[in-house]
């Protein structure tokens, strides 16, 4: 039940490996390179330390960095410190304000953002691991005219009250049913596991994404 | 010509009235384009963050403010405390900081923090310990009530029953947090501010400013959940106005997760000792009970009236008391204070019926007649047709008997009543020449469906589709329209739109008739996008409307009024099957029903929504979520999302909303269905786990630990 889902591997996946990029980027006090940072997503904590102590100095650490990333097939250019969450930076610099900020603690999913194919919180991820990364965000799966069938799925089924979670939900839906297209209910629960919603629309988001999968949807619009 | 009377069609003529209409702002929401206060972001938006006191009673004794000013990029600092004042809680704003980006406002943050200091108080925050309270003079005696003479019924009764019963504080949680963004031009603040309560708001914002109402605007156009917390604008969104006059920069604020569950509002506590007799029939003779908890600091609680809810049986003696923790305050939550009172009384009950080795159902039934505002029938049916969805007599049995394994099953039942009657409401509802229709009004939508039922209200009159209709929402600009609690809005707003929109509708029909040498208007009717006369066809919507002229045609709709569109009380019944694993103390909901009245329906699917809605909640208040106070520090230990645990998808089993909708029910207009179905939870799944177990797990949330600590007790 809870328990397991919460240490499930929807929310672990979205999280990261376990590691607070925030405190480690602005408790080191030493420069590191931008392209370093973002390469090293995928090493040990070992060898992150490592690679701070090293250098190469190209950014100072607190210091306000350009920074470019291609959300939405388009690239934006940013300039902000590199401690800066990619959530922030989708809301605050880009006025991209689907991705939700609301628990701050990778655990509610309702920043949930597409990177390179895979569901991630957006409030785990400094916006300077995601250079080079291809990002989407929920605006990327309609205009507010054309949308993408999960998007119809969760308007047939009302699954949205407030409506607050509910883009994080979609999201993840989508990514969820690009990985498995015909998924079922039990795939669906644990994939959805690492959201959470508190008007208690979990009937209708269950059934959206049923009738979706059934549709062996894929790729949306 | 007949009588021109409000009224709704008659139901077998309606197009929309009844069906499963989408909602319209659905697909904003979904795509992310729907803005809500926390997205508002305004070239030069300044970002905020708030210092807060970790210490539970405490008194400021030293703050430097200045010393966020030398932060880079800070532009205003707004200070709720001075040196010698008070703070009551944990959580307790004491400063605020608006900078150009939130990670600066961080920085201001720490700042201020380094330079603060209090002289810490004693505190006190168990509102479960009576005697404790007691002991630290946090004791408030309130409300004594006695009617009949409770001694002597129980002296005659077949079977007394006592017991202890309670339910924890539990947070809003609402997803979006309180705040605002604040933007001055000139004397006139246009303020977003995630509310409940749009048209209600300006006032709180031009009393504390000491500016005039009509410098003031309040939007809201989509607000991320309130439910019941979010009527006003708090000191923290009349900082968030002093910040942006000071810095002359538009100055977003929104709480933090963390001090949002600390200060934005919880529900109160509850936890009672029952005395409980009935006759050998079954009948409950009498009630006696003393209930205890907290709405904060002042005390207070859950109000004493209602009890035994929603009974009124013949010999009744209540008492409440009130303990002053030093804990956030209380604000309304959803149908406040009835799913406590529901969880004390009905508990109890079916743990009488138990000793009187009753079927939990039959004593129910046995007792309706003590049911207030002559809902008894209702109930009646309401509980055949919930027995029926769930196999209720093929799957009773007397509690205990839940199986033979670590797992057992078990069902319960309980009911709820609400009022729900019509708010205030006054909207506009334009006509075009062209045809189009548009309405303003300054009411909310919080996820109620606002926008959709009000299209659906005016699409059936004038017999055009719901997206032909553009209904703006959300501006104090708009007419005055009540703040969204209670269950007030869908009667208020769909009342007072019925009543304009037939207005304007036979205005209309007069000028048709005109026109085409009608002799009457009285077989006129509006549909399929055509002014039928009968069965035949005068002429199209567009036709009739270009009748108006070069002007639209304009009409106030109000209301409440008496005139039979709205009505109020409803009744309800719920009923779950769960499990429960005795090794490891989880319940795991296998069919949770809801038989729910409302009056005239005017959306199912999104009236199915909000009962499901309401049993998620229900489920997550009765299983898990709670406020946990730490007796030695003071604190809120689980005030984020990781460890104040809400059920997930996978968390909720298989939920069934049956609406009872007889034409007994049509007839009676428009009810308000927020609050009824979030009440019976929290006893319905206890009493399906006394029933599983034969042990009644007495205080609520039914976590793993309580289950098992009940377990190992064994008390029935």
């Amino acid at each position: 039940m809870r328990d397991a889902i919460d240490e499930s591997n929807a929310d672990e996946a979205r999280r990261g490996p376990g590691f607070n990029r925030r405190d480690f980027l602005k408790g080191s006090g030493v420069a590191v390179a931008a392209t370093a940072v973002a390469a090293s997503v995928d090493e040990t904590h070992a060898q992150k330390i490592e690679a701070v102590k090293k250098g190469p100095a190209n950014v100072a650490l607190d210091k306000p960095t350009s920074l470019k990333l291609e959300i939405n097939g388009h690239v934006h250019q940013v300039t902000v410190r590199p401690r800066v969450m990619l959530l922030d930076v989708l809301r605050d610099d880009l006025n991209l304000t689907g991705a939700k900020d609301v628990c701050d603690t990778t655990n509610c999913g309702a920043c949930t953002v597409i990177i390179d194919g895979k569901p991630v919180y957006a409030c785990a991820r400094t916006a300077i691991e995601c250079v080079g990364k291809k990002i989407t965000t929920v605006e990327g799966l309609g205009d507010g005219k054309n949308v993408d069938d999960v998007i119809k799925c969760f308007i047939k089924h009302d699954a949205t009250q407030c409506g607050y979670c509910t883009p994080g939900f979609v999201v993840a839906t989508r990514v969820l049913l690009n990985s498995k297209p015909g998924a079922g209910i039990e795939e669906i629960r644990k994939g959805l596991g690492g959201n959470i919603c508190r008007c208690g629309t979990y009937d209708g988001l269950a059934k959206a994404a049923l009738e979706c999968a059934s549709a062996g949807n894929k790729g949306g619009r | 010509m007949a009588d021109r009377k409000f009224s709704w069609p008659s139901r077998a003529d309606n197009v929309l009235i009844g069906k499963d209409i989408q909602r319209l702002d659905g697909v904003a929401k979904a795509s992310g384009q729907a803005k809500y206060t926390a997205d508002i972001n305004p070239e030069g938006t300044l970002f905020a963050r708030l210092v807060t006191c970790p210490h539970a009673a405490a008194k400021l004794a030293a703050i430097d403010g200045d010393a966020a000013k030398k932060v880079a990029g800070v532009r205003a600092v707004h200070l709720f405390k001075k040196i010698g004042d008070e703070v009551r809680w944990e959580g307790e704003l004491i400063a605020a900081v608006a900078a150009d980006r939130a990670e600066q406002a961080a920085d201001g943050v720490k700042a201020i923090q380094a330079t603060v200091k209090y002289e810490v108080l004693p505190h006190f925050v168990d509102e479960s310990d009576l005697e404790g309270a007691k002991q630290a003079e946090r004791f408030q005696q309130l409300t004594q009530k006695n009617d009949g003479d409770v001694e002597a019924a129980f002296k005659k009764a077949a079977v007394v029953h006592k017991g202890h019963y309670g339910i924890v504080t539990i947070s809003h949680m609402c997803l979006e947090p309180h705040g605002s963004h604040c933007r001055w031009t000139g004397e006139n603040l246009d303020a977003h501010v995630s509310t409940q309560n749009v048209s209600g708001t300006p006032k709180q914002f031009s009393d504390a400013l000491e500016i005039e109402e009509t410098n003031v605007t309040v939007t809201s156009d989509y607000e991320g959940g309130g439910f019941g917390s979010k009527f006003t604008v708090d000191e923290w969104g009349l900082a968030c106005a002093k910040l942006a006059q000071a810095a002359g920069k538009p100055v977003r604020l929104m709480l933090d997760r963390a001090t949002e569950l600390k200060v934005a509002g919880t529900r109160p506590s509850g936890f009672i000792d029952v005395t409980v007799a009935a006759d050998a029939e079954g009948q409950v003779v009498a009630w006696d009970s003393v209930h205890w908890g907290t709405a904060g600091i002042g005390g207070g609680g859950v109000d004493v009236g209602q009890l035994p809810y929603p009974f009124t049986f013949p010999n009744r003696r209540v008492s409440q008391v009130g303990l002053m923790c030093n804990v956030g305050p209380n604000r309304a939550w959803r149908a406040p204070p009835h799913p406590q009172l529901c969880a004390m009384t009905q508990t109890a009950l079916d743990d009488l019926a138990a000793k009187l080795k009753m079927d939990s159902y039959d004593f129910f039934a046995k007792n309706l007649q003590f049911t207030p505002f002559g809902k008894a029938e209702v109930y009646a049916a309401e509980m055949e047709l919930a027995a029926k969805a769930i196999d209720w007599k093929k799957k009773w049995h007397p509690h205990g008997e839940g199986g033979q394994g670590p797992v057992k099953r078990g069902l319960g039942m309980a009911l709820h009543t609400w009022g729900g009657g019509a708010g205030p409401c006054n909207c506009t509802v334009k006509i075009h020449p062209g045809g189009a229709v548009e309405t303003f009004l300054g009411s909310q939508d919080i996820g109620t469906g606002t926008r959709t039922v009000i299209a659906i209200t005016l699409g059936e009159t004038f017999g055009l589709p719901v997206d032909a209709i553009k209904v703006h929402l959300g501006s104090s600009k708009y007419p005055p329209s009540a703040g969204s609690g209670g269950s007030i809005t869908v009667g208020g707003v769909t009342g007072a739109h019925r009543r304009a929109a037939q207005t304007a509708l036979w205005q209309i029909f007069d000028k048709v008739a005109a026109k085409y040498q009608l002799e009457s208007t009285d077989g006129l009717v509006a549909r399929n996008g055509k002014i039928l006369n009968g069965e035949k066809t005068v002429c199209t919507w567009k036709e009739a409307c270009s009748l108006l002229g070069q002007m639209p045609l304009e009409v106030q709709g109000k209301g409440p009024a008496k005139d039979g569109l709205t009505a109020d009380r409803v009744a309800g019944v719920q009923m779950v099957d769960l499990s429960v694993d005795v090794e490891t103390g989880l319940i795991r909901i296998h069919k949770f029903v809801c038989v729910q009245d409302c009056g005239l329906i005017l959306d199912e699917l999104t009236a199915r929504s909000q009962v499901l809605g309401a049993l998620i909640m229900g489920i997550s208040y009765s299983l898990s979520e709670e406020r946990i106070m730490d007796n030695k520090t003071g604190r809120y230990v689980n005030a984020d999302l990781q460890n104040y645990k809400l059920p997930r998808i996978g968390d909720v089993g298989e939920l069934v909303a049956i609406m009872y909708q007889p034409d007994s029910e049509y007839d009676r207009g428009v009810v308000g269905l927020g609050e009824p179905p979030v009440i019976a939870p929290g006893a319905a799944i206890s009493n399906a786990v006394a029933n599983a177990t034969g042990v009644r797990v007495p205080v609520l949330p039914l976590t793993p630990k309580r289950v098992l600590d009940a377990l190992k007790g064994g008390q029935a």
